[in-house]
């Protein structure tokens, strides 16, 4: 779990280099995630770093996504390609939009950046393995801005009406949006009896738990047949201090002296 | 139409074992023939259109090939997002079909109009916009979009409509035109349920001793250029025909490629619906009177263009 736990520290080390160097924002909604993309990369899913298209690898969608570079990061640490790669983020003519683009890196399933498309999209996906007949499971990580689209509800309703017990929703519920708190915006509380009324078996966990995500996503599909959710209790900007739960993060980009700062928290890459 | 999509579907169904139908709450009884058959290759996806087209995506993105189906105006303009976003972007080869389109279901009212969609389809990068003529145009439709591979839009009408084409063996490809009835002195283009009023429209002008070519231009994207080409140096006037805004659709998008050409001996005439709702009760021969989509309106217009009147 160490090992989990410094993977975590250096890519919140990494995002705050990419949006310093890339001079891009969204940087508290990335951090927020990062211990759910270890759980998930490291912990939970059936994938082969070197077979990214393999037909039966569990599927991650990162539909927030504005926090495309916890998941670019992400992949460049388990294998996906070399680190070098990351230099393409938001680089003229690069790879790596601000956003994920359609097969912009290996192990990126689809793009995401207009919210509310990926659990839509997970179903698919979690239907598909029925009539492929391959076991795999379908991860989808979206914010709780996200779930004011109705879409997010669409397929809320869908995924238990076809009993998809292969697909995971994980809610990043950092209970901020981009101009302020998520709860008052749009009603999302009670998040978790939401999705439990909605069909799904929904559990409420600490987001920053490595541990405890890995156990409940390795738990799925359970016996109940039905998708599950999971409510992730998160902190925007999680792991630096003087950007955890400050919303100006949603948007600043950091500096090189906030880089430096997030190194002396963080301890060296 | 739909009728013919339906049976066409089955058919096909047979060969393609990745085909899964998607159907957004409607069709009832109309696909029991391939529910029966491929009982595990249908899901209706209720009416959440906009989710329906993201389940479509993520089925072809895991190498599965979904028909989608639902009722034009909300398969196209209700989820245009999802269109652009899950299945253009992706270039995934999902296969829209749109039932009741233009004024099909007219007495419904503007909401159940769909004269706009081909218009938003036709800007999506990747997309393919093809309206068949008549039941035996649906059927090539069906199977050609499915070996295409692409994202495609099929515009039907609904039931009942006046059968064109005197044989099923046509030669039908996307984005090539079909001459259903040679002619000399102008050419009426039309595309989807509109080939049956633009054949008696063609048998109007011909009383005023005018020749007139009728064309099923049943694909608006791509669209059939050098058929184009052709017609409008032989011909003294082209005439698009369409149960759809003259913006933005074949008329429209005719008129941009026409502006991007040499000048060209034919004037273009374009025959569709205005940029107005209709507000007013009726069924769809009244709603198409109110814009001219009928033979004598398409006669009037055309001659009118020719410079001449009916007398």
């Amino acid at each position: 779990m160490d090992d989990l736990k410094q993977m975590a520290r250096r890519i919140r080390l990494k995002l705050v280099e990419m949006s310093c160097i890339a001079k891009t924002p969204h940087l508290g909604s990335a951090l927020s995630c990062v211990d759910i993309l270890v759980a998930a990369y490291w912990g939970a899913m059936k994938i082969d770093p070197a077979r990214p298209d393999d037909p039966g690898r569990d599927r991650f969608i990162l539909s927030k996504g504005h926090a495309a570079t916890v998941i670019y990061a992400a992949l460049a640490y388990r294998g996906f390609y070399s680190m070098d790669y990351l230099d393409q983020y938001n680089r003229a003519g690069g790879k790596l939009p601000e956003h994920p683009s359609p097969g912009c890196a290996p192990g990126i399933e689809c793009a995401s950046g207009s919210l509310g498309h990926g659990l839509s999209i997970g179903c698919g996906m979690a239907l598909a393995a029925r009539l492929n007949g391959h076991p795999y499971r379908v991860f989808v990580c979206m914010s709780d801005g996200e779930c004011n689209e109705g879409t997010v509800w669409e397929a809320a309703l869908f995924a238990p009406a076809h009993r998809l017990d292969n697909l995971i929703a994980i809610i990043d519920y950092n209970k901020w949006q981009a101009t302020g708190r998520s709860d008052e915006i749009m009603s999302l509380r009670p998040l978790r009896e939401k999705w439990e009324s909605f069909g799904w078996d929904a559990v409420d966990v600490d987001g920053h738990d490595i541990g405890a995500l890995i156990e409940i996503m390795r738990s799925v599909p359970g016996k109940s047949g039905k998708p599950t959710a999971l409510v992730a209790h998160t902190v925007k900007g999680k792991g630096i201090s003087f950007m955890e739960d400050n919303n100006d993060w949603h948007y600043r980009i950091a500096k090189e002296d906030d880089l430096r700062a997030a190194e002396r928290e963080l301890g060296p890459a | 139409m739909r009728n013919a999509f339906a049976d066409e579907v089955v058919k096909l169904a047979q060969s393609a074992r990745d085909l899964v139908l998607l159907s957004g709450d409607i069709g009832n009884r109309l696909f029991d023939a391939y529910k029966n058959a491929y009982a595990g290759r249908f899901y209706n996806c209720g009416v959440a259109e906009a989710n329906m087209i993201g389940v479509s995506a993520g089925l072809s993105l895991c190498g599965l090939r979904p028909v989608v189906y639902t009722i034009a105006p909300f398969i196209t303009t209700r989820c245009i997002e999802q269109i652009r976003v899950d299945i253009c972007y992706h270039n995934l080869p999902v296969i829209l079909v749109g039932v009741g389109a233009g004024f099909s279901y007219a007495s419904l009212n503007a909401t159940h109009h769909s004269c706009e969609e081909t218009a938003m389809l036709r800007m999506l990068p990747n997309m393919h916009v093809v309206c068949p003529g008549d039941a035996v145009e649906v059927r090539h439709a069906i199977q050609a979009a499915y070996r295409l591979a692409r994202p495609t839009y099929i515009r039907l009408g609904k039931k009942g409509e006046p059968a064109v084409h005197s044989t099923a063996a046509i030669s039908f490809s996307i984005g090539r035109a079909i001459v259903i009835r040679p002619g000399r002195d102008v050419c009426i283009l039309s595309t989807g349920v509109m080939l049956p009023t633009a054949m008696e429209a063609a048998d109007l002008l011909s009383g005023h001793g005018i020749s007139a070519e009728v064309v099923s231009f049943h694909t608006i994207k791509p669209l059939d250029e050098p058929f184009l080409r052709e017609a409008f140096g032989r011909f003294k006037v082209v005439t698009t025909v369409e149960e759809h805004s003259r913006s933005g659709g074949l008329g429209g998008g005719i008129a941009e490629w026409l502006s991007d050409q040499p000048p060209q001996s034919a004037r273009l005439c374009r025959v569709g619906t205005d940029d107005r709702f209709l507000y007013e009760a009726g069924g769809q021969g009244h709603a198409r009177a109110c814009f001219g989509l009928t033979p004598m309106g398409i006669a009037e217009k055309t001659l009118a263009t020719l410079g001449r009147t009916c007398p």
